[in-house]
């Protein structure tokens, strides 16, 4: 029996097999058109990506990858006893707490009261206005900052001294970077960051609101009771994905921030990296202290998906 | 619809205006701030501080950083590097999304794997950077539009948007002889323009924001874009760092109201481009949806 199975199946397997063949002739075209972007993704992110090997090595720029020397764990080993690591750490994980805590529900407060506005020209009005912030740069948002809070003829410094206390340094504190930090992120991203739930809210069904009237309920409980639970799967989404940018947290934002004098509570695993690896020229060091954030920016966002089906969402993938 | 016009919904919607009116003008006064200051004179901003409508008009300001080369060079810079880059990752983006969008296509899974992949895990800022190097391009402008040619999320939203027109279109085309380049670019990109003119609109905008890419591969301060040269004269000459390079023609420390004309500069484009962005981005950031 076997010889005639196993030849009518490398039969059919040739007939896919050309038939595969004859699909891809025939869409030539339309690989030609994938090429260039494939190509991008391979040379930029691909590559990179395996050049992670570094963080095993002694990498020296004038050995190349094939003739530096393995070290193993070394520089992970450095980096876990490194006392700047858990500063960092610190650091990292009370930002993404803030963010969390302080920034996240803001949308959400903002898209709710946008949606009880029932004039489509102010509604217009207020959008188009907090949509700005979210198309300037950080270092045009981080720059007007700078203008206002500066120590020298700062707008807000000059208020502060008119009302007779002490000019404040805000710029080069500890104590003021994450509320500035934060503040920031609100300015630039809250607004924008309304759309989404503004595109969930509109799609609500008018009817369960006209419902909920006639059983009394006031414009509270039907934010509460109907317009928060349809974009429940938004929010959860939207949470997910934050989870995934933990260690994150806009890098270019606070590589503006940081100066000699907040860098106790403004240094992060990216502007760390930077300073390592590329002012100081330690390459396989800085790409481990990169490679550690990764993965468990990795771990974190597939926790918050599985935990997110877990309880009967969706989730992301 | 039924207006609920109870005193207690009337004063709700009284408090929520009148907050969202107080957001709206706190979003927005900063910048006023700084455009007042930059047409006034230095003397009349350390009198009042709170300029809003300059009493003494001024182009002081102005005048001085375009007396220097430093500023117009940088948005010489930032101008052709934004318009090279919107149309090099346009080009790149649409091909390669509209490929994708053929669901008869094999491999197409494989390949969206690989790009969905890329937005959880990266290699990271070193090894791309020892990339970069190895292509030559450090201390060319391409260094700042070849690495970030192609945005994933761009990519998504495209191809779902080529994914949603109709199927019999592509079959009409093909039965009038119409080869896939002819469907590509006489059909589909037509149709397209609402999507290609919003993913446009938010690459150029990349595109000019971009400073970081221009702080790890420019070496040379004469390259430099016009946010850089904005972060060295507001950011760093706020007595932060003593790296001065790129601004050798400038007083130090720059004045406030040169520094307000700075900032005026290098936002005015984007300020440009936002009515029209602001027409078509609620359209195009939902068009494929946060899901992908």
């Amino acid at each position: 029996m076997s010889n005639a199975a196993i030849g009518n199946k490398t039969v059919t397997r040739q007939k896919q097999t050309s038939g595969l063949m004859r699909r891809i002739i025939k869409n030539k075209a339309i690989y030609l058109m994938i090429l260039p972007g494939f190509v991008y993704f391979l040379i930029f992110k691909y590559i990179p990506m395996s050049g992670l090997i570094i963080a095993f090595q002694d990498y020296q720029p004038y050995l190349g990858i094939a003739n530096s020397e393995w070290v193993g764990m070394k520089h992970f080993k450095r980096l876990f006893t490194e006392p700047m690591f858990f500063t960092i750490l610190r650091n990292t994980l009370v930002l993404f707490a803030i963010n969390l805590l302080f920034y996240f529900p803001v949308p959400i407060i903002l898209a709710l009261m946008l949606n009880e506005v029932r004039r489509a020209f102010f509604k217009r009005f207020v959008q188009t206005v907090i949509y700005i912030p979210h198309f300037m740069s950080w270092v045009i948002i981080v720059s007007i900052s700078f203008v206002m809070l500066s120590m020298d003829r700062g707008i807000i410094n000059e208020l502060i001294a008119m009302l007779g206390l002490e000019k404040i340094n805000f710029l080069m504190s500890n104590e003021w970077f994450r509320p500035m930090y934060l503040l920031q992120v609100i300015w630039r991203e809250a607004g924008w960051g309304t759309i989404i739930y503004l595109a969930a809210m509109a799609a609500i069904d008018p009817g369960l609101y006209e419902a909920s009237r006639i059983d009394g309920a006031n414009r509270f409980r039907q934010m509460w009771h109907i317009t928060l639970p349809s974009i429940r799967s938004v929010i959860i989404v939207l949470l997910i994905l934050k989870i995934g940018d933990v260690l994150e947290l806009g890098f270019e934002h606070i590589y503006l921030l940081l100066n000699s004098m907040n860098r106790e509570v403004a240094e992060i695993f990216d502007t760390y990296v930077y300073t390592a690896g590329l002012r100081q020229g330690q390459f396989s060091f800085s790409t481990a202290v990169g490679f550690f954030k990764s993965i468990v920016g990795l771990i974190l966002v597939m926790f918050a998906n599985w935990l997110a089906k877990k309880i009967g969402e969706e989730g992301i993938y | 619809m039924v207006r609920d016009r109870s005193w207690a919904s009337r004063l709700f919607d009284g408090l929520n205006y009148s907050t969202l009116f107080i957001i709206a003008l706190a979003t927005i006064l900063p910048f006023i701030h700084v455009v007042a200051g930059s047409f006034t004179t230095v003397a009349e901003l350390a009198q009042k501080q709170f300029v809003l409508i300059p009493t003494v008009w001024s182009l002081d300001a102005y005048r001085y950083i375009f007396s220097t080369n430093t500023v117009f060079k940088s948005l010489l810079v930032s101008t052709g590097v934004t318009l090279a880059g919107t149309l090099f990752s346009m080009l790149l983006t649409s091909l390669m999304a509209y490929g994708l969008s053929r669901k008869d296509l094999d491999g197409r899974n494989i390949i969206m794997f690989m790009v969905l992949f890329t937005m959880l895990f990266s290699g990271g800022m070193i090894p791309t950077f020892l990339v970069v190097k190895e292509m030559g391009l450090i201390d060319s402008y391409a260094a700042l539009i070849v690495p970030t040619a192609i945005s994933a999320f761009n990519l998504i939203i495209m191809r779902n948007f080529f994914q949603n027109l109709p199927d019999g279109l592509e079959e009409s085309a093909k039965i009038d002889g119409c080869g896939d380049w002819g469907i590509l670019f006489r059909i589909v990109i037509p149709l397209s323009m609402p999507a290609i003119a919003t993913i446009s609109l938010f690459y150029a905008v990349t595109y000019w924001n971009t400073y970081f890419q221009a702080i790890l591969y420019l070496n040379d301060a004469n390259k430099w874009p016009v946010q850089v040269i904005l972060r060295q004269i507001v950011i760093l000459a706020s007595g932060l760092a003593a790296d001065t390079s790129g601004m050798e023609d400038f007083v130090r420390p720059p004045e406030q109201t040169v520094k307000m004309a700075v900032i005026v500069v290098a936002t005015l484009p984007i300020l440009l481009v936002y009515p029209f962005l602001q027409k078509h981005f609620a359209k195009g950031a939902l068009l494929g949806s946060i899901k992908g």
